[in-house]
Parts: C-alpha cells; structure tokens; sequence
C-alpha cells in the first residue's frame, strides 16, 4: 500500500466515523429538528396547554369559516387525525381548502388549536396559470390543488407574460 | 531503522520528494504554476463568453416564462435562487475535492483552488439566502424559519466564513493549507444534510422537485428556464473560480519572490 492509498483510507476511515456521528446526533434530535407536528402527533401526545408547537397538515376541504373580525376556524388534517384551529389575522396569499399550512400556537385545554400565525406551505409541484385555465375550461381541474400528473408538459406559446 | 532516526527521516523525506516528483499524475503538468496560468489564461475569456451568453439566454427564458398556477409571478425568483442554492453546494464539493487534493496527492494547486472557491461559494450562500427569504415572505407568510433545510443552509454559510478566516488568518500557505483542507472535508458532511433534509424532516420548505428519484415534479416551461439559469451560474462560478485561483497563485508568487529579494538583500 502507498503512502497515499494509506492517506486516502484514512482520510475515508475518519469521513465514515463523521458521517456515523452526525446521523447518530441527528436521529437523536429528529424530534426537534421537525419543523412541525402533525394532527397524528397531537392525538398521539397532547401537548401541554402552556407550550407552543407548531401543527402542519392540509386544510381540510370545507372545514374553513370565516367570523368576524379576521377570525377564521378550519380544520388542518393528515388525512388520518384532524384538529380543530382557530386564528385571527391576515392569511398568507396560498392559504385556501387542501393547502399545506404549518400553524404555530397552543392546543387549548378543549382540544382546539389557538394559532397566532399560520404559515402557508409550498409543495413541490409547478404548473403554468394557462394549464390551469385550459384543464378548468375542460373540466378536468381536481381542486385539491394537487396538479394532476396528466397535465400537458409545455404550455401554449405565451407572449408578455406576468409583470 | 528505528536508531539512526535522523538519518531514516532524511532519507523518507527524499523519498517522499521523488515520490512526488515521478508519480504519474493526470494533473501532473497543472502542477507547474506556469503551464497552470499559461492554460488558463487562454480558457479564461471563452469560460466567461459562455457564462455570459446562457446567462442571457436563461434570464430570457426566465422573464419570460409563465405565471405559476400557485405563485403566479413570484415563481420567477426560483430561476435565480434554486441555482444559488445548488451552487452554493456544488462549490463545497469542488473545495472537497481540493482538500483531498491537498491531503493525499499534496498537490501544490489543491489549496490554492480551496482558498479561491471559498468567498465565491459564500456570495452564492448568501445569495440563495436572500432570494429565498423574498420569495418566502410573500408565498410561506414569513422571512424565515428555523427549518431544517434554512438552518443547515445557514450553517453552510457560517461553515464558508469560517473557512475564508481560517484561510487567510495564517502567514504561511502550507499550515493553512491542512488545516483549511480538514475543515473543508468535515464540512463535507452538512452538504448530504442540506440535500435531504427536506426528505428527512418535516419542514417548512418544499421537497425536490427537479433532483429527485422519480424524475423532476416540473413542466419543462419551468424545468427549461431552470436549467439554463442553472448552467449559465455554473459556468460563471468556473470562470470566476479560475480568475480567482490564478490572481492566488500570483501573489503567492510575489509572496516568495520578496522573500528571496529580502534574504538576498539581507545577505
């Protein structure tokens, strides 16, 4: 073996330890490095009512209402637990029924989650406005907001768009 | 062999020297600081050219791309940012690289590229922090949050001004170069995080949506722009890396020859 095969094995051998280490300290504090907890959480494990969490999930179709003076309740659900939440203040631009939202705030002792901001959560998929149109026009567009994987990949020719 | 250490230390020393002088190495002929900057001297302007002309041509695409069906126009801050983003990691990888450069073959440019990636890397952090903060406050309803993938973006940051210190607290170039060459290597280890961490844990931020198992979650209105941004960034984050190792290696030039000039003048 060489003098570099020896330095490069080393160098791998330490890597491999780093590498085992972080994921050891990070599976360790897996917990707290969740952004969010999930309705399934919350009914697996109450929080307390004095400790803040934040609650992450879709907004369950036709649950939202709006009260009066900006106070609007809707249900945030993982398809499998839903939770009640109430909050007042201006929404973010995305937040609408089958949206990803993260709300931070605290589970009342009723079982309700008091936000006191709630945060909209993007997904992964993109699609250009004209798609959308032209699938809503056909009667094609399933409103969850989860574009349809048989969307057309290219849009029609587009001149000035947006701003 | 263990008695007569001085002499054993001598002669592996030697050794060590005409190991590194005949091995056969493919980059070798870099290795002569005058070939380096003679070679790319003569890349430097095309390298640039490109970058300029698919800059161009993918900001073009991405001003003129669709409105998103969820984010409208706002989506275009995603052309810029998503490249600064991968960039960002791109350019640790490159210095990783380096550093086994430095560590195993001691190759005499390996540190000099660490040293010349390491700012230009943190520009393209910085960046993609920003970008992302002005696209999140108007999509996410916030400037930031302590997500998994912003905090180990974050740390990216703080690890690239760490090693901008490290590389140029030090006088003499050999001792920085191993201890700027260890870091880099176990900064290595944030960049896995970074890309998975959004698959790991539950975040704020959105999962891959081009670099992902199943092919890229994007319509090639979008995918197209992307890339084009993506390669333009690239190329210039080359060109500018080169501009920045050869303006190192002269100095490190001038360095040495003002030392022979004041030994001499000493003397």
């Amino acid at each position: 073996m060489t003098r570099k095969q020896k330095r490069l094995f080393s160098i791998g051998g330490v890597m491999m330890v780093l590498a085992v280490a972080a994921g050891l300290v990070l599976t360790a504090l897996s917990d707290s490095i969740a952004f969010f907890m999930s309705p399934t959480d919350i009914a697996e494990k109450a929080p307390s009512p004095s400790q803040r969490v934040r609650l992450g999930g879709l907004v369950e179709e036709g649950s939202v209402e709006r009260g009066a003076s900006q106070t609007v309740r809707f249900r945030i659900t993982d398809t499998v637990q839903s939770v009640p939440v109430t909050f007042t203040g201006l929404l973010p631009d995305l937040f609408r029924e089958g949206q990803g939202v993260v709300a931070e705030g605290t589970l009342s002792p009723d079982h309700v989650f008091v936000a006191d901001s709630v945060l909209a959560k993007h997904d992964e998929n993109y699609m250009p406005k004209e798609v959308e149109d032209d699938l809503k026009a056909r009667g094609l567009w399933q409103h969850t907001g989860e574009p349809t994987a048989s969307a057309p990949a290219t849009p029609a020719p587009h001149v000035g768009a947006g701003a | 062999m263990r008695h007569d250490l001085p002499l054993s230390e001598n002669s592996s020393s030697v050794r060590r020297m005409s190991n590194v002088a005949t091995s056969p190495s493919r980059f070798a002929a870099l290795a002569n600081p005058t070939r380096f900057l003679q070679l790319s001297g003569a890349i430097q302007p095309w390298l640039y050219g490109l970058a300029l002309v698919v800059l161009a041509a993918g900001l073009f695409l991405a001003l003129t791309a669709p409105d998103d069906y969820q984010q409208g126009s706002t989506v275009r801050i995603m052309f810029i940012h998503v490249p600064f983003a991968w960039i960002a990691m791109m350019t640790w990888t490159v210095m990783s690289v380096s550093a086994l450069g430095t560590l195993v073959w001691r190759h005499p440019l390996a540190d000099v590229s660490v040293k010349a990636a390491a700012p230009i890397g943190a520009v393209f952090t910085f960046l993609s922090l920003v970008t992302g903060s002005i696209w999140g406050r108007p999509m996410w309803g916030t400037w930031w949050v302590w997500d998994a993938r912003l905090t180990s973006v974050f740390i990216l940051f703080l690890m690239y001004l760490g090693l901008i210190a490290l590389t140029r607290a030090l006088e003499d170039p050999g001792r920085s170069a191993r201890a700027a060459a260890v870091l880099v290597l176990v900064g290595f280890v944030n960049i896995p995080i970074i890309k998975f961490s959004v698959d790991w844990w539950n975040t704020l931020h959105q999962p891959a949506s081009v670099m992902r198992v199943d092919g890229p979650a994007m319509p090639a209105a979008f995918l197209v722009p992307l890339l084009v941004c993506a390669a333009g960034f690239t190329l210039l984050f080359f060109a500018m890396h080169l501009t920045a190792m050869r303006t190192e290696v002269l100095r490190r030039r001038v360095m040495a020859l003002s030392r022979l000039a004041a030994r001499a003048s000493g003397a």
